[in-house]
């Protein structure tokens, strides 16, 4: 005979009954599949959050991108005795150098200095960027409004300027920036178009290093022009602790022909830089490689809880079936009751089978539950993005599910196969 | 196999116990034949084969040797799923100690046969609600069967084995349990049900119960000592 569905719910409904008159017992038998539930899914939504990160940073930077930063090494006693004025990070010359390997496209310099920007009363310190128009192309940058600069901005050194979302809200909340005159120092520049917001999720940020809607972008030869290429950094004791550097570009966006070749790219970049530069006053960032760091660490944080996972749902599954022979000899006489009446061994395997499943089903949606919960706390309080994808959770239900019949298995069989007599027998 | 009108038909029957490596014969060839209607009685001191004899009649139990018939069909060779099809469509149980399950309220215990026949919910239920009145019990339907006595847990027993419409009742001691009003009450219920046409075997060890039979089996050390 068939089982019709009419016929399995009322299995599960008698099931469910039989486990509700035992809360507790059954409450603390499911523990273990919430927690290896729970953690399948908040392990695999915090590894799918720090990849998604991953991807939205690379996103921004540029998948065949090489970035190249100046960095400004922390000078000796002896040098910052002997000389007043600092030299590092890269220069004309690396740019040329760089160009002339054959995989890579172009190279776009970027000068960079904080500093205040006005307009009117209104001030914000912001990122000041010169550099050239494909800049904005070899990062995505959109533009809101307005055009970015151009070459024809850059060959008359014009006072162009594009401002980030966050510049804009905070020194025009209410007007149209496009055509308004900002000040930076002591130039006045026109503002010429937005650059559309760029989200970045959680850590990412600290990732990317600068936040692009807090930059104003200009051709690189107006900066020349107005702001020279020292970078002044007020010290703490008056004028003479001051420190000036001097600075050509604060970073290289190299473009790559091919994903496939960025990383032998970078170690010849690195190659050619170490030849000129005595110390290391740059470093080289390679937003594909980050990328794959960071599947890497993905893969590694899914390998380890994962087997916690698996652990616990195994443990979890020897409860259930702990549980469930301890349930088969205290209703031994039921079986013998129910064989009497007719019952055969199927039925009494389905019962028993139903009610294991029952168990580790409701362990799993409690496990649900709460692994959705653990990656929002994680987010509030780790600042980590989490994303609980759906396939997460129905894997994990099926899970708990194949647990219940993978261990209620045998408690059902060894119910099935008491001989009814003395099963009607026991005491 | 002739048509007759036999309900069972027993062609010596032996049943050997295999028990730590010892052979124990609990029934040493029983021959005997049960016409449908009829009210049986099967008396005996403990040990001489009567309740192993009432298991294999009701099919929970299996010769070990010789031939079973249940209305003119051998059944000893049968397979376990099908003897619990005829236990399910044929026989119904009354135990000495009532045997119901604790956790079901006494409509569930009643209707539990024909939960395996996959009968319709709402049919059982009406059903099961009639039977409770005809034992006397419609005003003890959502009672646990501790909250009874142990003639009423009977007569839900005895609702139960009627809920299949079996043409076999076989009870195992059905008043052993019982004080003697209360076990009066459950023979008189027994008996009415036989008088309607179902078969009645009962299995009891007290001369009193078997004065309600019409005929009675006398067994000694796994032999039918006499039949009258």
């Amino acid at each position: 005979m068939k089982i019709s569905i009419v016929h399995l719910i009322r299995i599960i409904r008698h099931g469910w009954k039989n486990i509700w008159l035992h809360k507790l017992r059954s409450f603390l038998t499911v523990l273990g599949i919430v927690f290896g539930v729970a953690s399948v899914i908040a392990m695999l939504a915090i590894g799918e959050g720090a990849s998604y990160e991953a991807r939205k940073m690379i996103e921004s930077l540029g998948s065949n991108n090489i970035i190249i930063r100046s960095v400004k090494i922390p000078s000796d006693s002896k040098s910052s005795q002997a000389s007043f004025l600092g030299v590092y990070g890269l220069t004309d010359r690396d740019l040329r150098k760089i160009e002339t390997i054959p995989s890579v496209v172009r190279t776009i310099p970027a000068w960079e200095m904080e500093e205040d920007v006005w307009y009117h009363e209104k001030k914000i310190t912001a990122k000041v960027i010169g550099t050239l128009p494909e800049y904005q192309e070899a990062l995505n940058l959109s533009i809101k409004t307005g055009r970015f600069f151009n070459y024809n901005d850059l060959q008359k050194n014009l006072p162009s300027a594009v401002i980030g979302s966050t510049v804009r809200t905070s020194l025009f909340p209410t007007e149209d920036p496009v055509g308004k005159t900002i000040k930076i120092k002591s130039t006045y520049f026109t503002i010429i178009g937005i650059a559309g917001e760029k989200v970045f999720a959680g850590a990412s940020e600290s990732f990317v290093a600068e936040d692009m809607n807090i930059a104003v972008y200009v051709p690189v030869s107006t900066t020349r022009d107005f702001f020279g290429q020292y970078e002044v950094k007020r010290g703490t004791g008056g004028i003479m602790s001051w420190e000036r550097n001097w600075v050509q570009y604060h970073r290289f966006v190299v473009q790559v022909s091919d994903t496939e070749k960025i990383l032998v790219t970078s170690s010849l970049i690195s190659d050619i830089l170490s030849q000129t530069h005595k110390k290391q006053d740059y470093q080289i960032m390679v937003p594909l490689e980050l990328l794959r760091q960071a599947e890497k660490t993905k893969k590694i944080f899914n390998i380890v809880l994962g087997s916690i996972a698996a652990i616990s749902l195994i443990v979890g599954g020897i409860g259930i079936m702990n549980i469930m022979l301890a349930i088969v000899t205290e209703r031994t006489r039921e079986i013998g009751i129910r064989r009497a009446v007719g019952a055969r061994k199927r039925d009494i395997i389905n019962q028993f089978l139903t009610e294991a499943v029952i168990l580790s089903a409701s362990g799993g949606f409690i496990g649900i539950i709460v692994g959705i919960l653990i990656p929002k706390a994680v987010t509030r309080f780790a600042g980590m993005t989490t994303l609980v994808t759906p396939l997460s959770i129905i894997i994990s239900f099926t899970i708990s599910v194949a647990v219940g019949i993978g261990f209620g298995l045998y408690p059902a069989r060894k119910a099935a196969g008491l001989d009814p007599i003395q099963a009607l027998r026991y005491e | 196999m002739d048509q007759n009108n036999n309900i069972i038909t027993f062609e010596n029957i032996t049943k050997v116990y295999h028990l730590g490596g010892v052979d124990i014969a609990v029934l040493r060839g029983v021959s005997c034949e049960i016409k449908k209607g009829e009210n049986v009685a099967i008396m005996g001191p403990s040990g001489s084969g009567k309740t192993t004899m009432l298991n294999i009649i009701g099919c929970l139990d299996r010769a070990t040797s010789g031939r079973y018939f249940l209305e003119n069909r051998d059944i000893s060779k049968l397979e376990d799923d099908a003897l619990s099809e005829i236990r399910s469509k044929k026989i119904g149980f009354i135990f000495q100690s009532y045997n119901l399950i604790p956790q079901l309220n006494v409509l569930e215990n009643i209707e539990m046969p024909l939960f395996y026949q996959q009968v319709d919910e709402k049919k059982t239920r009406e059903k099961a609600i009639e039977l409770a009145r005809i034992v006397g019990l419609e005003d003890r339907i959502k009672h646990r069967p501790s909250e009874l006595s142990g003639g009423q847990q009977q007569r839900v027993a005895i609702a139960r084995a009627l809920m299949n419409d079996p043409v076999l009742i076989l009870a195992d001691e059905p008043t052993g349990n019982l004080d003697s009003v209360s076990g009066r009450e459950i023979m008189t219920l027994l008996c009415e049900l036989n008088e309607k046409g179902t078969t009645l075997i009962i299995v009891t060890h007290d001369a009193g119960i078997a004065k309600y039979a019409k005929k009675t089996l006398t067994m000694l050390d796994g032999k039918i000592l006499n039949e009258n």
